[in-house]
């Protein structure tokens, strides 16, 4: 009797056991891997492994001055989509060095990114992004369109973007491209 | 036969050969001054206009001697001007100025030609004497005295008067019973009146009072709409007149605007019908008005070349050539949305083109790259996104609201960011116009026409584009576009453009 009770004790223990280890470590392992695309909205609170990276698509002025080229970099890996977008503008925004020039005036930082349940990322930058403007209408489209593109095509969640400027809404940067409204990805503006 | 004697038989050999022409009053002379107006009298000498030393020296406190050997002078606070009576020539200070006719005698007076008052009294006398010969006034002193030159011209079934007032004078027109006045800011008027032909809208125009012009109405008239502008150094009023509502329903009378006409509210028949005024002159073409937009401005400057030229500068310059060219040679409104270095919020800009009902808009601009060798030009219209054109259909609506004077209209409704959707075909066809226009003439960008969402032009109810002329971040661009010789050929290639696309839009409405 005594030895079916300590049977029947043990059983419960390893069913414990088991149980405690698919709750901690098993599932964790089989389903903790991020889902992509649908992490729009998730807080971006994980911390980034160090040394972690992805490939990135990211946009610089052509060399005849008129388009946007595409150079693919290592960017750091983001947990979540909105941390994911602040790695690629912290990247793409970056200062450069020749033969690659950036649209985005010297000087511009990423003050916040959020991303709306629509898929709408709202990318609020420094003041300098319009007051550092050289201007022009052509100057300008591929300033919006290279912070635009960097998010809409690296981040299939994110369909549109808005540019803020000091945590505003602006209506343009330089006096030329309409930023009251979202803007959608266009690759026109690349070569 | 001494010296003196022989000075006496030749001054009475010239005096008797200029007396034996007749000497006949003519229109005197309005003199305006501060103190008021006054009359001088004026003898005709064949075709030559004189006045008389002594009024002269009455009016502007002269002091006139006649001098031996036939010369005359006439001094004022220790200056003086030599006149001789056998020479066409007055001498100032040892300077000699020529006049149109020597003095002549009529009895005890000595007559001087009126250009004596312009060329000779002018430099020895204090106050500023301003001749104007052909209005027959002389102004006195720092007065507002504009000239104001008034055209007609017959439009379908209505007529439009211009009226240009130089320098600038602001004016208010107002309807009294069977007459505009247009009153001016100003101390008197210079003005050349019209003939006007008889149709039964407008009788007459003619001057009421020192400041005021006046209209006269004739039976005909049903409603008129006034635009001011301002133009280089003049102000321009246009008055819009059409006949009353009866009669703009005869045949052949010009119809309501077609639909999609640009710039103007779609008018229904409503209980009680106004005139359309926006049907006035459609018959002579599909553009009446455009709208030139100098980007930047004030504190904004754009673009600044390493040269030092400013972008606000450079499209205030280009767009006062344009302006000057589409009036001189196709005789159609310019407004400019800017005549000055100010600031011009965007949206005050569309509205300027939407509220004077422009009938196509013209943006000018200066580009810049961050690549030094970039250079061309670029025309641009405007994109939308999907999203935007379905919201901007649901917005299009009609709604029917009062009128001043009774009754009602159905006014068409849409978003204000969004009314250039309905236009972007005919921007687009602009675009390429002044693309081919630009070819051969103005180096081109790689990607000549562009599509992008460019605030300025979403707002603008009209084909609207934005050229922009070149790199002034190109040192050799900067250079050619501040050129003269380059901003000729580039406003005669907008101006070609602007030709060819109201032909076009002629021609589609004459075979709609």
């Amino acid at each position: 009797m005594t030895s079916r009770r300590a049977l029947a004790i043990g059983g419960v223990v390893a069913a414990a056991c088991v149980l405690a280890w698919l709750l901690f470590v098993g599932l964790p392992r089989w389903y903790g891997a991020p889902a992509t695309g649908r992490a729009a909205d998730a807080p971006a609170t994980a911390p980034t492994p160090p040394g972690r990276k992805i490939k990135a698509r990211l946009y610089y002025v052509s060399a005849d001055g008129t388009r946007l080229t595409t150079v693919e970099r290592d960017v750091a890996y983001g947990e979540g989509t909105v941390q994911q977008g602040r790695e690629i503008i912290t990247a793409q925004i970056a200062p450069t060095a020749e033969p690659l020039v950036s649209a985005v005036p010297p000087g511009t930082a990423l003050r916040a990114l959020f991303i709306s349940d629509r898929g709408t990322a709202y990318v609020d930058l420094t003041g300098a992004a319009a007051s550092a403007h050289a201007g022009g209408a052509l100057n300008e489209l591929l300033t919006v369109y290279t912070i635009v593109n960097a998010l809409t095509s690296n981040l299939p969640a994110v369909t549109a973007v808005q540019i803020l400027v000091d945590g505003k809404e602006v209506d343009t940067l330089a006096g030329h491209v309409d930023l009251r409204r979202p803007l959608a990805k266009d690759l026109g503006w690349v070569q | 036969m001494n010296l003196r004697a022989l000075s006496l038989f030749i001054l009475v050999v010239v005096v008797n050969g200029i007396q034996g022409q007749p000497l006949s009053p003519a229109a005197p002379l309005t003199v305006l001054s501060k103190e008021g107006r006054r009359p001088l009298a004026v003898t005709l000498v064949g075709d030559q206009e004189f006045v008389a030393l002594d009024d002269l020296a009455v009016l502007f406190q002269l002091t006139v001697r006649e001098e031996t050997l036939g010369a005359i002078t006439v001094s004022y606070k220790g200056k003086t001007i030599v006149l001789t009576t056998d020479q066409a020539l007055a001498s100032v200070a040892g300077k000699l100025i020529s006049l149109p006719a020597a003095p002549v005698r009529s009895g005890r007076r000595s007559l001087v030609p009126v250009e004596f008052i312009s060329r000779a009294l002018t430099t020895v006398y204090d106050t500023r004497l301003d001749l104007r010969k052909p209005s027959h006034l002389l102004v006195v002193g720092d007065l507002r005295v504009p000239r104001v030159t008034i055209r007609y011209e017959a439009l379908g079934t209505g007529a439009r008067l211009t009226i240009d007032a130089a320098p600038r004078a602001a004016s208010v027109v107002s309807q009294e019973n069977d007459r505009l006045a247009i009153k001016f800011d100003a101390d008197a008027l210079d003005v050349a009146l019209p003939q006007i032909p008889a149709q039964g809208l407008i009788q007459a125009v003619r001057v009421a009072d020192a400041v005021s012009i006046a209209v006269d109405l004739g039976p005909r008239f049903g409603a008129f709409r006034a635009t001011a502008q301002p133009l280089d150094a003049a102000s321009r009023l246009t008055i819009d007149v059409v006949a009353a509502q009866t009669d703009t329903s005869s045949p052949g009378s010009p119809a309501s605007p077609s639909p999609g006409s640009p710039g103007s509210p779609t008018a229904a028949p409503s209980a009680a019908p106004l005139p359309d005024l926006s049907g006035v002159g459609q018959s002579a073409s599909a553009i009446r008005t455009i709208a030139i937009d100098p980007g930047h401005g004030g504190d904004d400057t754009g673009v600044v070349g390493s040269g030092g030229t400013k972008e606000k500068d450079l499209t205030l310059a280009v767009a006062r050539r344009v302006k000057a060219a589409i009036e001189g040679r196709l005789g159609i409104r310019v407004l400019l949305t800017r005549d000055e270095d100010k600031k011009v919020p965007l949206d005050d800009r569309s509205a300027a083109a939407n509220n004077n009902k422009a009938d196509l808009f013209l943006g000018l601009h200066a580009s810049a790259s961050l690549r030094r060798g970039t250079t061309g030009a670029a025309i641009f219209y405007a994109a939308f996104d999907k999203d935007a054109e379905d919201k901007a259909r649901a917005s299009l609506g009609t709604e029917r609201l009062p009128t001043f004077t009774g009754g009602s209209r159905d006014i068409e409704l849409l978003t204000w960011d969004l009314a250039q959707i309905r236009h972007v075909d005919r921007s687009e066809q602009l675009a390429h116009l002044l693309e081919q226009q630009f070819h051969d003439r103005v180096p081109l960008s790689p990607h000549p026409v562009e599509r992008a969402p460019l605030h300025v032009l979403e707002s603008a109810n009209m084909p609207a584009v934005i050229v922009e002329i070149g790199y002034l971040t190109n040192v050799d661009q900067e250079k050619q576009l501040t050129a003269n010789e380059f901003q000729n050929t580039l406003v005669q290639a907008i101006v070609d453009a602007i030709v060819k696309f109201r032909d076009a839009l002629d021609a589609d409405r004459g075979t709609r």
